[in-house]
């Protein structure tokens, strides 16, 4: 049967296996001088025991089908909207990226009215932007024209 | 005693002057400020606000960035356990039962108490510094890389071993977490590892967007879309206080928290990250009903919180005694410290006493300051549990984003959020937990260079953890905790953290 601790089990199994392959570039060392591979290769090792030790151990755990992914569609729209961040931020200006950040999940995910997620958007984002750049220096990306 | 009594006297003189007094307050807004934003911790708070401190005398600097130090500490606890988010990586166990105390109508109660727990200890183990730190520093100065490595593993045992549910899950967090934690520049050797060409990695993955991710962005991911969203309470003014019945539950948590911290405190590392774990495991254990916790235990939020500031001041005995910062913050602070042409060490008593004593009589007062304004705007904080989620939740990711990104100005931090947020969402849905992982991300490079300087030492012998004292003590109590929590995958029995994992699951699914 298909437990969650057998499916995160694979999984670090997956990700050991991979740190192994990853690792074959860097100069392992010896025993009694690592070198730079020395410890990721170890802890690769404990990962998989670990791993492998719940895939074998995972009969008791809840089956994977019994988890509950209801809220999918929002979660997938702000791991969206925090991509658009990271990829816009830069580019567009912190008051821009975070504006439209926030229109988008007021006005799009949770269907607000189109006046308040627009006043609420841009005033968040400029007083984010006053309170941290301007007062506390601390200095966030502008965009275009300075914005 | 007679004359550390005439040096504070002299301490205070200077402490309680207006213009100082000012600093260390405003110090302490804005800690408590950058303490309550996620992401922006005292870590990112002293280094951001340091520029600002060029054009003032090296005791007012230091006062106002010691207040942001300890103000952040105390803000920390705020985002914790209103919206269980982590304003800093040592609130993270405090988010575990402040947030449930607030699920249950006690926010009020729970903030109460991290201030006043955080005032207690910050006081008391100032203190302890004023009065103990050479004997203390010259305690730590008989650690060498075995027992750092000792003490760093053992931290990580206690960890997964207090964990609730299964110790095999949170050891492979905790693997996870130090994996992680080995992206980056070697530092003995310069090869880059797991960077991918991405230049930014070079310094390893930070934990600021670790944490954030891991707790405020997943935490976010698996709300925000639920059909009944987190329960927004209302709680009446007189709620706001903790009853007596949690005073009295908080007093032995609060004390044990705070002599813990200290001593941790002084110990190299990420003290009050590990202070906070340690004191959460221990409360835990020493529980009559450790199956509360995770449930809103009011020693949950009390011992961490306490441990916590408590080892913000340990941390300052290498520091001011010796000159050797004992984790990240006191090494920003020993750097500030140096920018104002003070040079900590065991001359500074003698060469500065006026700024030594002041600097020892302002946290005094910092931590007044503290209690002043935490307390009072306990109402104001628990005030944004009535903003409604739709809109609360779209405002926190903001600050995620610009706190994270606010530390090292890079957006591969939140690139490094938004994964680590993916992945604290896939494991609350298989039910991990991701607190080990933090820890081992934070743990992972001392862990590496203790051990390999270790075998330096030693010319490869593993046997020099076992041949010093100190270091085998913790390495055989960290021995006998794996075989206690390991022992149900042999007798097929449910131990205390398994039954408490069935118990909150019961909770979570009536």
């Amino acid at each position: 049967m298909l437990t969650t601790d057998r499916v995160a089990g694979g999984a670090l199994v997956l990700l050991a296996l991979v740190v192994f392959w990853e690792s074959r570039r860097l100069p392992l060392g010896s025993l009694r001088n690592p070198g730079p591979a020395y410890m990721p290769v170890a802890l690769a090792a404990v990962l998989l025991c670990f791993g492998a030790l719940l895939v074998v151990l995972a009969g008791k755990a809840p089956a994977l089908s019994t988890v509950s992914w209801t809220e999918w569609r929002h979660a997938v729209a702000i791991f969206g909207v925090c991509a658009f961040a990271a990829l816009a931020l830069e580019r567009l200006g912190f008051r821009t990226t975070i504006a439209l950040s926030l229109a988008f999940l007021l006005l799009g995910v949770e269907r607000r009215g189109l006046v308040f997620s627009a006043v609420f958007a841009i005033a968040f984002a400029a007083v984010a932007f006053l309170l941290f750049d301007t007062f506390l220096r601390v200095p966030l990306p502008r965009g275009p024209f300075g914005i | 005693m007679a004359e550390t009594l005439q040096n504070l006297a002299l301490g205070f003189s200077i402490a309680l002057s207006p213009v100082i007094l000012w600093y260390a307050f405003v110090g302490c807004v804005v800690g408590t400020l950058v303490g309550v934003l996620p992401g922006v911790g005292p870590l990112a708070g002293i280094s951001l606000l340091l520029p600002a401190t060029f054009g003032l005398d090296a005791t007012r600097a230091i006062v106002m960035l010691a207040g942001i130090y300890y103000g952040a500490m105390y803000g920390g606890s705020t985002t914790s356990i209103l919206m269980r988010i982590p304003g800093e990586a040592a609130s993270v166990m405090t988010c575990i039962d402040g947030y449930a105390m607030a699920r249950k109508g006690r926010a009020g109660a729970a903030l109460a108490i991290a201030a006043v727990g955080s005032y207690v200890a910050g006081t008391a183990s100032v203190v302890a510094l004023m009065l103990l730190a050479p004997p203390l520093a010259s305690f730590a100065l008989r650690f060498g890389p075995p027992e750092y490595f000792a003490l760093l593993l053992l931290g990580l045992f206690v960890l997964a071993y207090m964990s609730s549910g299964s110790m095999l899950k949170a050891l492979a967090m905790a693997a996870l977490g130090l994996l992680l934690g080995m992206i980056g520049i070697d530092q003995m050797t310069g090869y880059f590892r797991f960077a991918y060409g991405v230049v930014e990695l070079g310094d390893g993955i930070g934990v600021v967007p670790v944490a954030v991710g891991l707790f405020g962005l997943a935490e976010i991911l698996a709300t925000a879309g639920l059909a009944v969203p987190p329960q927004v309470i209302k709680p009446a003014l007189r709620e706001l206080l903790p009853t007596r019945q949690e005073w009295r539950e908080s007093a032995a948590p609060i004390g044990r928290g705070t002599v813990l911290g200290f001593l941790i405190g002084i110990v190299p590392g990420s003290a009050h990250i590990i202070s906070s774990f340690v004191s959460y495991a221990v409360e835990r254990k020493l529980a009559k009903r450790p199956q509360e916790f995770g449930q809103g235990a009011v020693a949950g939020v009390a011992g961490p919180e306490s441990a916590n500031n408590a080892a913000t001041s340990g941390a300052f005995v290498p520091m001011l005694a010796l000159g050797v910062p004992s984790g990240p913050i006191p090494a920003v602070m020993l750097a500030a410290m140096m920018v104002h042409g003070v040079s900590p060490g065991p001359l500074l008593i003698k060469q500065q006493p006026e700024l030594f004593w002041g600097f020892i009589a302002s946290m005094y007062v910092g931590n007044v300051v503290l209690l002043i304004l935490n307390l009072p705007l306990v109402g104001v904080f628990v005030n944004l549990l009535r903003v409604p989620y739709a809109i609360l939740y779209p405002s926190v990711l903001a600050f995620c984003i610009l706190g994270v990104y606010a530390v090292n100005g890079s957006v591969v931090d939140v690139w490094i959020m938004l994964l680590m947020g993916g992945l604290g969402y896939l494991l609350r849905k298989l039910d991990f937990e991701t607190a080990p992982i933090v820890l081992g991300v934070v743990l992972a490079p001392m862990l590496e260079m203790a051990l390999r300087q270790s075998l330096a030492m030693s010319d490869g012998q593993y046997s020099i953890f076992v041949a010093r004292p100190i270091s085998a003590t913790l390495l055989g109590v960290g021995l006998i905790l794996i075989t206690l929590g390991l022992q149900p995958l042999v007798t097929r029995g449910l131990d205390w953290r398994a039954r408490l994992a069935v118990a909150e699951k019961g909770d979570e699914h009536p």
